[in-house]
């Protein structure tokens, strides 16, 4: 461990030191220029202040440390008794202003175009939940939500970290290149922020209102980003990717998705057996319920309650859909109708009723939930 | 002047500050309004009511998108009669959204509208607006819940396309709580 | 800290020794003795805060989720932030304004003592109830030091009533402080030390007396707004009641921006004061060095929404914000630059004041720098909320402020104490210190560009490689702070006796009295002497 440690010291300072800036992107040294016009002139821009603050601190600091060598007692220096220059002040005050307006021009000019909200061709809605995206095609009628899909063992240390660690997801945000695309964003909760890199948007999603970004994608490809503002427990676990196709591609993609969502509605309707409703129910409750209610049920004393030996999954099955399915106002408990499927629900349900000792015995069905979904004039209960 | 009577004026002029003070934050109610209308800043509001008709301008096309966001605690089904509408800078339009509360309990939802690009707002008019009231409805009810709106000939010409968001929210505690009669929702 | 008696006449029963045991430290009016409290709360208050910071640094040592869950997580970055910056650093200022300004203008105490003992006692009782939130139900705060609504108002934890009420504590204390400062300055100089005689310190002390007595009070507002949103069903910053979210980040950093140079002005008055004493040489451009403050303080009003740019702002803001933000940049350049001059054809030694100082410009300026860049909005949209920003304002903040906090106490523990520091442990200190602090605070640009967010308790693989030599720095940057523990114990203790004007160079009002100061000091204003600029 401590060799381990010295080793990328070493190897971190020499890098620095040695690899020229192409590579660094790589590296994780710094920006990348990115797959959009927009992202490439941000990076520019990056690169050019930086490079200008080098050559002031060069400059700066180079006279310092000559003076600090120089101008020490034990060299014999004398101190000399200037205090005050009007020339050199009004030089070393306008000049860094020139500088400055220098730096100001472009930056207006990438800012203005990043303004430009008019004319897209695709309009996507994300909202931002705790702790997960959803996407909504607009024009569509596409929407689904996008949670981060690491295995909870490799995040606890019990089982190896694979390559995209923390920036995977069941569903990617599929969109065509070489398209406008305007995203429109908002939150369900709390303030979140959509961020990709490679694409160089981040925009907060602010609960009640709606916010505008925009981007044209140059090359295919898988891009990721991640929630850029604090939301609470799982703000680090709530990954975006991005994949870019061709327009042909998206348009098959489009296609094949909805015809999917057909097929999980119809299999909603066939019967389940209850060992189908328990192993689907488990995958549902580590992903969706597990992060407050703790993958053994015993919640949060204080903050999520225990499921495992509660009066409520072991009471009345209909109370218990009603709090799944509706939330709980007032609490941080979200209303799971629009977020999981029928089969899902029905499963987790299941599964809450069955597990950790509750073992009731008994199903809950994905058609029954299916049409408590739909009611528009039936009663919440069954 | 004796240093008594100094510092009782002084007191007294420190005191007439501390009520000056605190009226000034009681009339900020109405010079908020005052400022919001004369700069147009944040959008939500005065561009609300009745409108003078006028012809519309047909030579700009403009798209509005409607879109509905649930706030977390609300489980209402909620969304547009229409997703896109494509109108005209003066042009009286009509659409609806529709509502459903599929829980066992009755409820009442606030909808909160929010527009994009932030500086269209203000050109937005809307001449009827089921955001300007509580919804209330009973378990199992559904509404449609109309909207009328008009695009003011003023909108710059560089904006080709505006969003017009609601977001629902759930506040049926507060109104029952506070005992605030709720507003029939009128068809 | 200083226990002797006074030398000078006693024309009053005023005159005599400090009361004893506990009494005293209570019931204390005196300037010296109620700097001394605040400095070692202030040092307290760092290793409180220091601490929590290695906790997330050994969680962070490592991808993976080991030590801590992400609710604790967040509860440590929000405490660490509020520790450091109301408990720490604040105080430690405050702490240095009490000895030093009365002694520098000449004045017998500051002008309301007893105001001055109750601004002090505030601070102990507001940060016990801010970290007793620890055990409370629900954990303690734990939305970030920002507190951004709705995360703060309707998701907050039961425990952020009383940190609402620990900061209307803090925000009083520094009121009152800042009031403090204001009168004793402009009342209470010695005859013939006109305004632009004032040491530097002092005036940069003004200064952020008038940010402080600005801006608290709109903190306190903004926390009062939260308060009645959270338990009197106001919707100040709720979409639900016609409110906006948006609205208290307005106000926040209407604060906020303000607040970080309310923690960085008495640093540049510190460091002014420090390297002409040890360049034996004045400091250069007196008149313009108090200019820039001045128009930094002016300018610090009209930047807020910076932190701000991926909120929605229209694009006029924006522009208007990122032009006023790079303006910042030209009096704070013109101070580094002065700071250089003034060292330029000097007669430098590096005795450890003088090493933190350097220290200081080099290393603060770096942190201007990672400023500038993200003042320039389009770019910014990169580099907001991931840990590009955790880097500048650290550097800023620790090799900033920090070390113009240590780099005083260092050069006028003398003066407190009547005992020389070792220098040898103060050399060890502070290399340690600056090795500690780049090797945890540089890397941290990189994993920012690279795309790492902030407050996340775990992170992606490639930045792993940086997050460990983040840490291992820490650790050893945390560690050493035992060493400046140890010196200044030290050095209270004993030590070579130190000179009324303990180095050279040292010039000012604060050098004319013995070392260490009698507890009351100029009972009669003094005559300036010459040399005092």
């Amino acid at each position: 461990m401590g060799l381990r440690i010295i080793k990328t010291i070493g190897s971190g300072v020499g890098l620095a030191l040695l690899a020229p800036a192409s590579l660094h992107a790589e590296w994780g040294f710094n920006l990348t220029p990115g797959v959009t016009d927009v992202s490439r002139s941000v990076y520019d821009l990056h690169m050019t202040i930086f490079w200008i603050c080098v050559a002031i601190a060069l400059a700066v600091f180079g006279v310092m440390f000559w003076s600090i060598f120089h101008h020490r007692k034990s060299r014999g220096a004398k101190a000399h008794h200037f205090h005050e220059n009007t020339l050199v002040e009004v030089i070393w005050t306008l000049v860094p202003v020139l500088i400055l307006v220098g730096m100001a021009v472009p930056a207006t000019a990438t800012l203005i175009k990043m303004y430009d909200f008019s004319e897209a061709e695709l309009d996507v809605q994300i909202t931002g939940y705790q702790w997960k995206w959803r996407y909504d095609y607009l024009d569509h009628e596409l929407s689904f939500f996008s949670n981060l899909s690491t295995p909870r063992e490799q995040i606890t240390n019990v089982a190896e970290k694979q390559e995209n660690y923390l920036l995977e997801v069941d569903r990617h945000l599929v969109l065509p290149v070489d398209t406008k695309i305007r995203f429109l964003l908002t939150a369900n909760d709390v303030i979140h922020s959509w961020w990709v890199p490679a694409l160089a948007v981040k925009k907060d999603a602010i609960p009640g209102f709606i916010n505008e970004a925009w981007t044209i994608i140059n090359e295919p490809g898988i891009y990721r980003g991640q929630c850029a503002e604090l939301c609470g427990q799982d703000h680090g676990f709530m990954p975006i990717v991005v994949e870019a196709v061709s327009r042909d591609e998206f348009d098959a993609w489009l296609l094949t998705a909805r015809a999917e969502e057909e097929a999980q509605a119809q299999a909603a309707e066939r019967s389940w057996t209850l060992d189908e409703l328990m192993q689907q129910g488990e995958q549902v409750y580590l992903q969706a319920c597990a992060a407050c209610h703790l993958p053994n049920g015993e919640g949060v004393p204080g903050a999520f309650p225990a499921l495992k030996g509660s009066p409520m999954v072991l009471g009345d099955v209909a109370a218990h859909i009603d709090i799944v399915l509706n939330g709980k106002a007032g609490t941080a408990m979200q209303a799971f109708r629009d977020q999981l499927g029928s089969v899902q629900l029905a499963a987790v349900i299941t599964y809450e009723r069955n597990a950790w000792g509750n073992s009731l015995g008994e199903a809950v069905s994905p058609a029954q939930i299916a049409r408590l979904l739909q009611s528009a004039d039936g009663e919440g209960e069954q | 002047m004796s240093l008594h009577a100094a510092n009782r004026k002084l007191v007294m002029r420190l005191a007439f500050g501390c009520v000056l003070m605190f009226g000034f934050g009681f009339a900020l109610v109405p010079l908020y309004d005052v400022f919001c209308e004369v700069t147009g800043l944040n959008g939500k509001i005065t561009n609300t009511g009745p409108i003078a008709a006028s012809e519309a301008d047909t030579s700009r096309e403009i798209r509005v998108r409607l879109i509905a966001v649930h706030n977390e605690e609300m489980p209402w089904q909620f969304g547009p009669q229409q997703g896109l509408i494509l109108t005209h800078p003066g042009e009286m339009k009509q659409t609806a959204f529709m509502a459903t509360n599929p829980t066992g309990r009755r409820m009442v939802g606030q909808a909160i509208p929010s527009v994009a690009p932030a500086e269209a707002a203000r050109y937005l008019h809307k001449v009827n607006c089921f955001c300007f009231e509580q919804q209330t409805l009973q378990p199992g009810e559904s509404v449609e819940m109309p909207l009328l709106f008009v695009v003011d000939k003023n909108l710059p010409e560089h904006i080709r396309s505006l969003t017009l968001s609601y977001t629902l929210f759930d506040i049926s505690p507060e109104v029952s709580s506070t005992g605030r009669g709720e507003k029939e929702q009128s068809l | 800290m200083s226990t002797l008696d006074t030398t000078l006449e006693t024309h009053s029963d005023e005159h005599h020794g400090p009361a004893r045991g506990l009494g005293r430290w209570l019931f204390t009016t005196n300037h010296k003795d109620i700097g001394s409290m605040y400095l070692w709360f202030s040092l307290l208050m760092f290793l409180v805060g220091g601490s929590m910071a290695l906790m997330i640094r050994a969680e962070l040592f490592q991808p993976g989720l080991q030590l801590v869950e992400p609710g604790f997580f967040n509860q440590m970055t929000t405490l660490h932030g509020l520790i450091m910056v109301f408990g720490a650093v604040m105080p430690a200022f405050v702490g240095l304004a009490n000895w030093m300004v009365p002694m520098m203008i000449g004045a017998p105490d500051m002008a309301l003592p007893r105001m001055n003992n109750w601004s002090f006692w505030i601070l102990p009782f507001a940060f016990a109830m801010l970290l007793s939130t620890l055990f409370m139900t629900g954990g303690a705060p734990n939305f970030g030091w920002t507190f951004y609504a709705p995360l703060s108002t309707t998701y907050a934890p039961p425990s952020v009533t009383y940190f609402i009420f620990a900061i209307h504590m803090m925000g009083i204390s520094s009121i009152m402080g800042a009031i403090n400062i204001i009168a004793t300055i402009l009342n209470m100089r010695t005859p013939g030390m006109t305004m632009m005689k004032l040491p530097l310190f002092c005036w940069t002390w003004l200064i952020t007396a008038f940010l402080l007595i600005a801006v608290m009070p709109v903190l306190a507002g903004v926390v009062t707004m939260m308060l009645m949103d959270i338990h009197f069903g106001t919707s100040f910053f709720d979409a639900g009641g016609g409110g906006d979210p948006v609205l208290f980040q307005h106000l926040f950093w209407f604060f906020g921006h303000p607040e970080v140079y309310i923690m960085i002005l008495p640093a540049f008055g510190i460091i002014s004061q420090i390297i002409p004493a040890f360049a034996r040489k004045r400091l250069f451009g007196y008149a313009s060095m108090v200019y820039a403050t001045a128009s930094i303080a002016i300018l610090s009003f009209l930047v807020w929404a910076h932190h701000m740019f991926t909120v929605g702002i229209p694009l006029a803001g924006e522009l208007f914000f990122m032009y006023a933000t790079m303006l910042i940049a030209v009096p704070t350049g013109v101070k580094v630059f002065n700071w250089v001059a003034t060292m330029f054809r000097g007669s430098m030694t590096f005795e450890t004041p003088m090493l933190f100082a350097l220290a200081f410009v080099v290393l603060f300026t770096i942190g201007g720098f990672s400023g500038l860049m993200l003042a320039i909005a389009p770019v910014d949209f990169q580099y907001h909320d991931t840990y590009f920003v955790v880097a500048h304002f650290h550097y800023v903040l620790v090799p900033g402020a920090v070390f113009s906090i240590m780099a005083g106490v260092y050069y006028w523990l003398p003066k407190w104490t009547g005992h020389m520091l070792n220098e040898r442990m103060g050399r060890l200190h502070f290399w340690l210190s600056f090795i500690g602090v780049n090797i945890t605070f540089f890397p941290m640009h990189f994993i920012g560009l690279a795309g790492m967010p902030r407050r996340i308790p775990d992170y992606a693989l490639q930045f792993a490689d940086f997050n460990m030599i983040a840490s291992v720095g820490a650790f050893l940057f945390g560690l050493s702070q035992l060493i400046f523990v140890w010196n200044v114990i030290a050095c209270v203790r004993g030590g070579r006796k130190a000179e009324a004007r303990a180095w050279e160079g040292a010039e000012g009002l604060e050098w004319e009295v013995p070392s260490p100061a009698p507890y009351h000091t100029f009972a009669e204003p003094p005559k300036l002497p010459e040399s005092v600029r």
